[in-house]
């Protein structure tokens, strides 16, 4: 990136340089493609997958890994290939609408709270703290106890549990920004404070939000698994990648296949939003992106020296 | 200190109170009446009064919560709407196998965590170093409830060294109990350790970058010596706040992990009172869980401003 050309387009070539930065990580690299592939295999799962989630054929059951069934038949004769392919979608789903409410719910509350302070912070932080109180879990068996077992109340349920941690998040970045002097400039020329709030406070109290949000995805997809596994997530026939195992498990030992191929699954999706996290972390946070920029430089200029090692 | 402590243990109190009305709440939200809902097939007219006048739900909301948590304070969470018998009961008969697993798990956890992030901080980029780093970013991102399975595939399926599943107490054999508790404590310890282990590696290279080793190690005292009193000692302090923090999501963490291994603790009991629609003891369950989740914080906080005077001045 030339110097010359920062002063024209400032923000898009921060955003690009921050890109190659977070994607010339391996990790994230990794991250970033497994994250590609499932979100490509969720919205072409009909094509992809071998066959129907519930096509079930009694002749072939607990078949194991081979070239009919890559990924072996269940106690009914079902693809597990298929499955784990279509259960992709409701594991995607589930965490992206589960994170999305928490997103909105916890980010609003954390931006009044540290935004107007007082009273309004002490009222809407002791209710946060009440709900943090509660182990994650539990208070999603609680919610799901209320609402009744099902796909769209585990949304809800994992989306109210994780809203406190986005409250706390936005609102510790929002005290961090609320005293700039690009804020309290705004306001001396006379801005409403739905613009200081969202023109200026916001967008610079983003970074651990979109970290937050890559690590919360993560905490989502195994908490859909958790929920579906014990019975109060997704229902049956819909095939879930936690209900997948729970089937499995009664035949772990005929049929290993069963409970390994939707737990890897869960593995891989999970592992690819902590990478992510991670990686973005470094990016964000400007003390760990100054230190990262430094370590590239010095790396490209020891490539540069002995060009015989890059090709 | 004592003011910290004063501060911390009103803030702990009044956040208590909110969970209070928040779990006294949980019975109210349920649509329907859920004395009704619990009785099911099994209705009949006097079970359903008794039941009712036994749980209060005739008085006015306000009344009905007074009486509910005057009760819980002196260890009274009501009755069961399936059994009948006292939730406090139910919980207690529940408390030894859960705290049993929650505390083996993190006795797992330390000695997986300690050791490795340790050697990890002392040689970074190093092949152990590597090695730490993706088992713990693999570690953090298992579901347990799958570790559980593919332990019982390997070491109870396969080389047969552990039983699958099931629950002996102390009491009755002690070398059985170790026994069973092996393959739960392990499958929640590795999640957990994970976890640590990241946590330990950085806090012992910040303590490793500090002044006074680099003193230490100036004025010749032997690496060992340097490890010992200098870096560990000073590391392993957050540790204790993380540790404690760990031991309370295992609490409610290993609800899964109970089920896996047919553990009949209170994760267990808490999930059959959703599925039996037993209001009084989800509320006991979830009451419990919250008292000693904020207990435990509340404990740490302490602990750690008693470990490091810094942090109460």
């Amino acid at each position: 990136m030339s110097a010359a050309a920062a002063p024209v387009r400032p923000r898009r070539n921060r955003f690009l340089a921050g890109a190659r930065l977070l994607l010339g990580s391996p990790p994230a690299l990794f991250a970033a493609l497994v994250l590609v592939g499932v979100v490509l295999v969720a919205l072409f799962d009909d094509q992809v997958a071998p066959s129907g989630a519930n096509d079930v054929d009694v002749q072939q059951r607990l078949q194991p890994p081979g070239a009919g069934h890559w990924f072996g038949t269940d106690d009914l004769g079902r693809d597990v290939l298929s499955r784990v392919v279509l259960g992709a979608k409701v594991s995607l789903q589930v965490g992206v609408v589960a994170v999305g409410f928490s997103l909105v719910c916890g980010v609003l509350v954390g931006l009044f709270a540290g935004f107007y302070g007082r009273w309004l912070d002490t009222a809407l932080m002791r209710l946060m703290d009440v709900l943090f109180a509660f182990p994650a879990m539990l208070l999603a068996i609680a919610v799901i106890a209320i609402l009744g077992p099902g796909t769209t109340n585990a949304m809800i349920a994992i989306g109210i549990t994780y809203t406190p941690v986005f409250a706390r998040v936005t609102r510790a970045a929002v005290l961090g920004v609320r005293e700039s002097v690009f804020v309290r400039a705004s306001r001396s020329v006379g801005a409403s404070d739905p613009r200081l709030l969202f023109r200026h406070v916001l967008p610079n109290a983003l970074p651990p939000i979109i970290v937050q949000t890559s690590v919360s995805l993560a905490f989502a997809v195994l908490a859909e698994a958790a929920l579906s596994f014990v019975g109060l997530g997704t229902q049956p026939p819909a095939p879930s990648w936690g209900r997948m195992l729970a089937e499995g498990r009664g035949y772990v030992d005929l049929a290993w296949w069963i409970a390994v191929f939707p737990g890897l699954a869960i593995v891989v999706l999970v592992l690819a939003f902590n990478l992510l996290g991670d990686g973005l972390r470094d990016v964000l946070d400007p003390q760990q992106r100054s230190a990262l920029e430094a370590a590239r430089a010095r790396s490209g200029r020891r490539r540069r020296r002995t060009p015989g090692r890059t090709s | 200190m004592t003011a910290l402590a004063v501060r911390r243990t009103l803030q702990a109190v009044v956040v208590l109170l909110g969970v209070s009305v928040v779990t006294f709440a949980l019975v109210h939200l349920v649509p329907g009446d859920p004395v009704r809902l619990a009785l099911g097939t099994r209705f009949d007219q006097a079970t359903y009064d008794a039941l009712r006048e036994r749980a209060g739900l005739d008085q006015p909301l306000v009344v009905q919560y007074l009486q509910w948590i005057g009760r819980a304070v002196t260890g009274d969470l009501g009755v069961s709407f399936r059994s009948g018998d006292p939730v406090t009961a139910l919980i207690l008969e529940r408390l030894p196998a859960t705290l049993s697993l929650a505390l083996a798990s993190i006795l797992v956890a330390l000695l997986i965590a300690v050791p490795l992030g340790t050697a990890s901080a002392l040689r970074p980029r190093s092949f152990v170093d590597g090695a730490a780093t993706v088992l713990s970013q693999i570690g953090i991102s298992v579901p347990e409830f799958w570790m559980g399975i593919m332990l019982i595939l390997l070491f109870a399926g396969t080389l047969g060294w552990f039983p699958s599943s099931g629950y002996v107490p102390f009491t009755e054999d002690p070398a059985l109990w170790l026994r069973s508790l092996v393959l739960p404590a392990v499958t929640t310890g590795l999640v957990s350790g994970s976890v640590l282990t990241r946590f330990t590696r950085s806090s012992v290279l910040e303590a490793l970058g500090a002044e006074h080793v680099r003193t230490a190690r100036a004025k010749g005292l032997p690496p060992r010596a340097v490890l010992d009193w200098h870096v560990l000692r000073n590391a392993l302090l957050p540790l204790v706040t993380v540790t404690g923090v760990q031991l309370a999501y295992l609490l409610s963490g290993v609800v899964v992990v109970e089920i896996v291994f047919a553990w009949p603790g209170l994760g267990q009991l808490a999930l059959q009172a959703v599925e039996a629609r037993d209001y009084p003891v989800l509320q006991g369950a979830v009451l419990l869980f919250a008292f000693v989740f904020l207990l435990l914080n509340l404990v740490v906080d302490l602990l750690y401003s008693r470990l490091d005077p810094r942090i109460s001045a």
